[in-house]
Parts: structure tokens; sequence; C-alpha cells
């Protein structure tokens, strides 16, 4: 059971370095077109050549073929670590153009092949997964403070708070939120920075899911309130500010991180499907929704397969984080019987 | 006495259905039909098209959508038409016409003895009809426009029963093209509706079949709303093939509707459907691919007419209350800046990458497809990042430390491009546009619209910065652009509500466009527009970009099959259209 956990937060926590530090692990400016290998199918990494085995791998670059591209074999260009290449922010912060790994110019690796405009495919999806995760968990964060405010009120205060807040997330469940927000879209101005939309995205996603959290903390908070060390703690003299923070909140907790490992998941789809249907970051920013879009054409959709590799970041991401709410979930049980 | 002609009724009914159901194939004595000489195929079977959307209306005078006008092109015939293929006028229903030597008189001799689709028979009066119905104001038909000169309408006398007069109040040039897509309409189903005042509601989607004749080589049979229009054999169509066999082949032409592209290729594919009118590149090569084993007919009729290109919004804003567009505006009329902008265009990358090669940039309006309008004599400069900033540099603009463009009073350029959302091609060139603009340091932002509110802001509302959009297609000639380039025209995108031009170069094109209308040779006409489209390409209103090829796809099966780089692409010959049998389709492999 805990080698388990631990299992699951390490991969977590590889997931989220490798996403914190996309800039440096991608080869290249995620934005960048390179026009002449518009739908390059991945880039396959050689050990051996005619003249034998290579410790060092190396690629060889794409040509247009009559049938598609193929490998020219008459040029190779090694693989090494730690390049020089495009510059960038590592972790928003400090300018460099230190990348993991790449080959020199002009050879191109594209360990996940092109996009219809020559970008890196490995390097959207990185740089993608930035924004796709952190709108996730921002929204998660969102939608679990609000909630949880408005639970613990509800909770602790019962009768007409308890029913007005109740109204409100039955109202708030209710919602049709993705027309909702191609309505809430239509108000605002043509055009909005990445950081804008990412900011609307989020607060739209979190203020429209605070509603379920809401109700399971307020559960809890009833069962809680009447437990005989509240009502001692009451009994001494403590505020109703004390009761919340000190014996209602950290009952409150457990249910709250497994509330998390679920909703993030459940977040990163939303970001996706909204930007999927082009309401969420433009281009040429990449975020995984708005790079399947492409995928919405029959054509590109059965020609170019690498173009799902989003679909895979997702599902990864996905997996891990429902595991993780799973053996939580079970952990909570175990404690409290 | 009650009983008989209670009696008679349905006895005369039942003869008219014999009637119908006996209908003349065989060309009857006194009928003046068309012959397609160098014409062979075989009668019977159907086809079936994929079509993207359902029709609106059946009624072809107030059709104004291309689906709806698809399919009223192949229920009606018109006076004179344009062979697709070859671009030119030909007979259709005029047997023959005269031109008065100034150009202004038109006499038509039409077909004797030819009948609409229900029975009845066509003459003058029928065209006199159409002609009153087209040219009623309230009416509002689109070709309106066309059938009035200088303000004033073309008059229509009748000669005798088939001879008709046409008098224009001038010299108008290709004067005969105008009757191409006025279909003529038959009177005894439709003047009761026109005096009533209803003719807007005549033949909606929802007439009886029996209600809706017409002289095309179809007849309507059967629509079924969401799913498919069925169409039927005129049996009284006047034009025969070689044989004397009387067209149309086709028993019937079926419309399926499947709502996209993608659709229409995926049923394609899976042989559901015989035809596909307009591909895309990746779906032409998809389609290409998969050629071993479908052996489809795939051709690829090079440039077409339409233009793409980007606009920048020039309109007037001060009764609106748009400052920021008002403010950019600055820029966008400063023909330096569009200069740069155009300079900066990568056309050979947009024809690569969007088009995957099929199709043409574009530095002017009238494209390769064109060969008989097109002015080889402009440039085609290539991709220039110095020319641009040499331009900008001359307008004052000048790059800040972050390499931000500015203009002369400090402000960073920057603006967004709209474009419609569901065309996946204009939004690839948007991004395209995006990245080559940076390189100059502006900073655009592409902003997808759906494709109604986006022609609400080009054309209402003016509230946005630049667009890229489409244009043309229709007719190979100069004069379906007047409504572009004239400065009072309704498709005047970057200025529209003129009162009177701009500028000096907009009087001159207003002249020029007025004077090729009314020049009746080719080369004198070919040399004023020849200048209108340098003075275009100088002056850039648009900043055009490239224009697709059509490309188009037909199962082996099609016979006859003859696409053309004019609308409708595929089904312009739809009465010449057949079915091949097992061992013709294997031979045309």
């Amino acid at each position: 059971m805990r080698r388990r956990t631990v299992a699951l937060i390490a991969m977590l926590i590889a997931l989220h370095l490798a996403l914190l530090f996309a800039g440096f692990i991608a080869p290249y400016d995620s934005t960048a077109q390179n026009r002449q290998i518009p739908y390059a199918p991945p880039t396959r990494l050689h050990f051996h050549d005619d003249a034998g085995w290579h410790p060092r791998p190396f690629i060889y670059p794409m040509t247009v073929g009559p049938d598609g591209y193929v490998e020219d074999k008459n040029r190779s260009f090694s693989l090494y670590f730690l390049v020089r290449g495009s510059s960038y922010k590592l972790l928003g912060l400090f300018q460099t153009n230190w990348h993991l790994f790449g080959v020199d110019d002009p050879g191109r690796i594209a360990l996940l092949g092109t996009d219809g405009f020559g970008r890196d495919e490995f390097s959207r999806v990185l740089l993608g997964g930035q924004i796709s995760v952190a709108a996730g968990i921002a929204a998660t964060l969102i939608a679990l403070l609000v909630g949880t405010v408005t639970g613990v009120l509800a909770g602790f205060y019962g009768r007409w708070v308890d029913e007005s807040l109740m109204a409100g997330t039955e109202l708030f469940l209710s919602l049709p939120w993705l027309y909702f927000l191609l309505g809430v879209r239509a108000f605002l101005p043509l055009h909005l920075s990445p950081v804008a939309t990412f900011f609307l995205l989020t607060g739209v996603i979190g203020l429209i899911g605070w509603a379920r959290p809401a109700r399971l903390v307020r559960g809890i908070v009833l069962s809680v309130r009447t437990r005989n060390s509240v009502l001692a703690a009451r009994g001494f003299g403590g505020s109703d500010f004390y009761l919340m923070c000190r014996h209602i909140l950290p009952e409150v907790f457990g249910v709250l991180l497994t509330q998390a490992a679920l909703l993030i998941p459940r977040y990163i789809a939303a970001e996706v499907t909204l930007s999927f249907f082009g309401l969420g970051v433009n281009e040429p920013v990449s975020s995984w929704g708005n790079m399947l879009s492409v995928l919405q054409q029959y054509s590109v959709l059965v020609s170019y397969g690498w173009l799902l590799a989003p679909v895979a970041a997702l599902f990864v991401t996905s997996v891990i984080y429902a595991l993780l709410a799973d053996t939580l979930h079970s952990r909570l049980e175990f404690l409290s019987t | 006495m009650k009983v008989i002609t209670r009696l008679a009724l349905p006895v005369c009914l039942l003869a008219a259905a014999c009637f119908a159901a006996t209908a003349p194939d065989k060309p009857q004595p006194g009928e003046e039909l068309a012959l397609a000489a160098d014409l062979s195929g075989h009668s019977g079977g159907h086809l079936t098209i994929g079509g993207r959307a359902e029709p609106k209306t059946f009624n072809p005078v107030i059709a104004n959508d291309v689906v709806s006008r698809e399919v009223t092109g192949r229920l009606m015939a018109d006076l004179i038409e344009i062979n697709r293929s070859s671009q030119q006028t030909e007979p259709a229903l005029a047997k023959s016409w005269k031109v008065s030597p100034d150009g202004r008189v038109f006499t038509l001799q039409l077909r004797k003895g030819i009948r609409f689709s229900d029975g009845h028979p066509f003459d003058a009066d029928d065209v006199l009809f159409s002609f009153a119905v087209y040219m009623d104001e309230k009416v509002d038909s689109p070709q309106r426009d066309l059938l009035i000169i200088d303000g004033k309408p073309i008059t229509v006398t009748k000669v005798d029963q088939f001879t008709v007069r046409f008098t224009l109040p001038r010299p108008y040039a290709a004067a005969e093209r105008l009757f191409d897509g006025l279909a003529m309409l038959p009177k005894h189903l439709l003047e009761e509706a026109y005096r009533d005042g209803k003719f807007v509601e005549a033949w909606t989607l929802n007439t009886t079949p029996q209600d809706i004749a017409g002289l095309g080589p179809f007849r309507l049979k059967q629509y079924v709303p969401g799913q498919k229009i069925v169409l039927e054999r005129n049996p009284y169509y006047w034009k025969v093939d070689r044989n004397h066999d009387r067209l149309p082949y086709l028993d019937e032409l079926v419309f399926l509707f499947v709502g996209t592209e993608d659709a229409q290729v995926m049923r394609f594919e899976a042989g559901e459907t015989d035809m596909i009118s307009r591909l895309s590149s990746e779906n032409y090569n998809l389609i290409a691919r998969d050629h071993q084993r479908s052996h489809a007919q795939l051709t690829d009729l090079g440039p077409s007419l339409e233009y793409n290109f980007l606009v920048f919004n020039q309109n007037d804003l001060s009764s609106k209350k748009l400052d920021t567009v008002a403010q950019k505006q600055k820029w966008f009329r400063d023909l330096k800046f569009r200069q740069a902008v155009s300079a900066a265009v990568d056309r050979d990358s947009i024809v690569r990458l969007v088009y995957g090669t099929r199709g043409a940039a574009l530095w002017g309006n009238v494209g390769p497809g064109n060969k008989y309008w097109v002015n080889s004599a402009l440039p085609h400069p290539q991709r220039s990042l110095d020319t641009s900033k040499q331009f900008l540099k001359a307008a004052g603009f000048s790059c800040n430390r972050a390499g931000q463009l500015v203009d002369p009073s400090g402000q960073t350029v920057e603006f967004s491009i709209i474009t419609s959302s569901s065309n996946t091609q204009r939004m690839k060139m948007a991004t395209l546009l995006q990245d080559d603009l940076s390189q100059l340091g502006m900073q655009v932002h592409v902003v997808p619209l759906e494709f109604r509110a986006l022609i609400d802001r080009v054309f209402q509302s003016f509230d946005y910065e630049a667009a890229i959009m489409g244009l043309g297609g229709g007719d190979a000639d100069p004069n379906p652009e007047m409504n572009v380039w004239t400065s009072s025209g309704t498709s005047h995108l970057w200025h529209l509500n003129e009162t009177e031009p701009d500028s000096p170069w907009e009087r001159e094109v207003d002249q020029l466009m007025q004077q090729q209308m009314v020049t009746l040779d080719y080369a004198k006409r070919k040399k004023v527009y020849d200048r209108v489209q340098q003075l275009v390409a100088e002056h850039l209103p648009f900043i055009f970009l490239a224009t697709p090829n059509i490309l188009t796809a037909a199962h082996p099966r099609v016979g006859n099959f003859h696409p053309a780089i004019l609308d409708p692409y595929t089904l312009w010959n739809a009465d010449e259209l057949y079915v091949r049998t097992a061992t013709e389709t294997a031979g045309a492999r």
C-alpha cells in the first residue's frame, strides 16, 4: 500500500518537474515554425550505420520523397546533451538558452514528429502541458477554496445559511458550463492575451466546479460539529472561528486531498475540451486542447498519427492522478476505521 | 350532368397521368432541340452527391446560397449559358441571338416546341414573365443588380411568340453572359403567386414536387428534410446526344446532406456517394493515396478564380465608438505599411503548407487561373524582409529595445486578424501570417470567429482591425467584380459605404470599371482591366495571398465527368453525366 503511494507520488513529481522544466527539456521553441518540414513523422534515433555501432545516437535529416518523407542517409547528425539553442525563461524567471538535448544545425530532431507548420510536437506537448496542467491545478485550487469556505459555513451554521448556500450549489451544478463559457466569451473583447485567457479559463472552471466539494465538505462538517470534542471546546468558550480552524478543518483535509486528486485530471480535461473548441489559449501558444483541435480534420486524423501525442500525455496524467485519488481514498477509510 | 363532370375529372387526370408517363423520349416533330454532336453515353441509373448543407429554397429567383443554387441550377435552364469548360457562351433556350451594331439591342430566337418538365409549352411569354420577376424591386432577387444598368432597367419586348428583344440603356460588354444564371420560369405555375405579391413565398422546401417545373435536365421528385433531395429525369429536356437520344442520361440525381467536407470524403471513400465538387488538398491527397483500390477519377484543374486576401479596416468609423480601431487606422491607411506587410508575406509557404502545393500565390485580384483576363505584366516580388523594413522605416516606424515595432508616435504595432473558424485553410494562413509579421516586430493575434459573426463585423459593425477572407470564383469576366472595386460597390470591403472615391486611384478605378463595362472589343477591354489590376496591386487595398486549385473527385463509374474551374465545378454538365457499365468502368481505369 505504502509502496504504491510512494511510487505514484514519485511519478507525479517526475511528471510535474518535467512540465516545470519544459523549456529546458524541449529542444525547440514551441512556436518556432520550420516550413520545410510540415507533418514530418517522428525522427528515429539510430545507433547503427554502415560503419558499425555508435555509442552516441544520431539522426538522419528528413527529405521529401515521392511518397512523403524519407531519411536522407547521406548526412547524419549526432545527438548531444546539454546544448545551446533557442532562448527561453527557465521557471519563468531566468533567461537561458541551455537545452537538455539537441542536434547540430541544420539537423532537426522531432521525437514526436511535427505539426502542419513544422513545429516540434515534442516541445509543444511539454510546453502545452504546462498550460493544461497548471490550468487544472489552479482551477482545482479555486474550486476547493470556494467549496471549503461555503461548505464549512453552511455545515457549521445550518438553518438559513445552509439552505441558501446549498441552493446556490444546486444552481451551479445545473449550469451547462460549456454553453455558459461560450456566452461569457462572447462578452469579452476579441483578443485576449494568453495570460488573460488562462485566468479566464481557470476562473470559470473553478467557479463552476466549487459546488460539488462544497456539498461534500458540508456533509462532513454537519457530522463533526456535534462531536463531543467540538461541543466541549465550545463549552470552554471557543469562538466560531477557532472551532472551524482548530476542530473542523482538520477533519475535512483528507477529503479535500482526495477531491484534489480527482478534480485535477477532470479540470485538465475541461481545459483540453475548451481549447479544442477554440475557447481556450490561442495559436501560436500551445496547449493540449488546441493541439488536438487540428484532429477535427478527418485527413489529419487518419494521416498523421503522431499528432495524437497530447492524448497520450493527457491519458498518462489522468491515470496517475486517478490512481492516486484511489489510494488516498482507501488510506483515508483505513485511518477513519 | 353532375355525374358526368364528376366522372370527367378523374378521367382527365388519368389521361394526364398516362400522358406524363408516356412522355416523349424520342424527339417529336416541331421540337427544336439542341444537338450535342460529339456526346455519347447511355441512359439509366442514378448518381449520388454528398452536399455539405441543405438548400434553403427551390425558388431560383431568390436562391442566394451555394447549395440552393446548385440544386435549382439542375431544375432550371437559362436563355444563354456559359460553357464552364470553354468559358464561352453557347445557346441554350435561345437557339440563336443577334446583337445590333451599337451593342445595345439583343434579339433572341427561342427554341420552338420545347416544354417545361410538367409538359407545358415554353414561349416568349415565359421569358417576359421571368424578367418582370427578376427586375421587380419587391422580389429583390440577387440578380436584379445585373439587370439595372446606370439605374435603368433592361427593357424586354416580345417580337413574336418565339422572339424576344432586349434593349440595354447603353452598350454593355459581354452582355450575353448576363443571361447565364437567369432561370426561365413557368408563367403558368408562378403568375398567380406573383400577382398576389407572394412570389417570395413560392417554391419553398415544403412545396409539393409536382408544383415545381423548369426547363432544366431534372425535376424534383422528393425532398426528405435532413436527409436528401431526389431529382428525376426531365422527360421533356431540350438536348439530344449524337444518336438523337434525349438527355439527360441519368434517371435520378440524389443529393445527400452530409454536413462537412470530411463527411463528404468519408461517404465518398465508402462508395456511398459518386462525386465531390470541391476538395481541400489534404483530402485530395487522402483519396489519391487510396487510388490503387478506388481508382477514383481525380482532377486537379489548376488555380481557381477565388482570391484569398488580408484586408485592413479602412472604413469611416467616425459614427462608431471604436476608438482603438480608429487609432490603428493611421497605420492601415498608410500605403507603406501595407506594402511592408505585403512584402513580408511568405506566399510560397502558404501555397505549400496550406494548399500542399496545390494552389498558386497571388499578387493581384486576378490569378493565373483566369487566362483571359490576368495581367501577366504585374510583378511578382519575392518575399523580402529587407524591403519590408525599408518601407516601414520610410513611414517612420522603428523597433524598440524589446524588438517590437513602434509607430512614429511611439505606439507599439499590435493588431488582430479575424477569420472564419470553420475555414481551416484561412486559419492556417492567419497563423503563417502571424509568424511572418512577427519577424517585423508586429504583434499579431489570430482570432477565429464563427462565419456569421465575421461577416457581421466586416460588413455591418466594422468592429475589427484586419481580416482574412476570400472572394471571387463565379465568372471569369470582370463584370461581377464591379461590386468589389467600384467605390460604391457592396463588396468594397476595405471601405464600405463610400459616398465618393476616397483617393485619386479609387476614382480612376471607378472610371476604368465603368469603361470596361461598355467597351465591347476584347483587346481594348483587357487593356482597361489590366490597368485596374495594376492600380489594385500598387495600392494594396487587399494584401493578396493565394488561391487554391480546384480539386474534384468522382467514382470511376461516372461517365462524361468534365469538371471545370467555374462554379458549379462538377455538376455544370449534369445532363451529360452517365453511369458506366462494369466493363466500361474497368476499361476506364
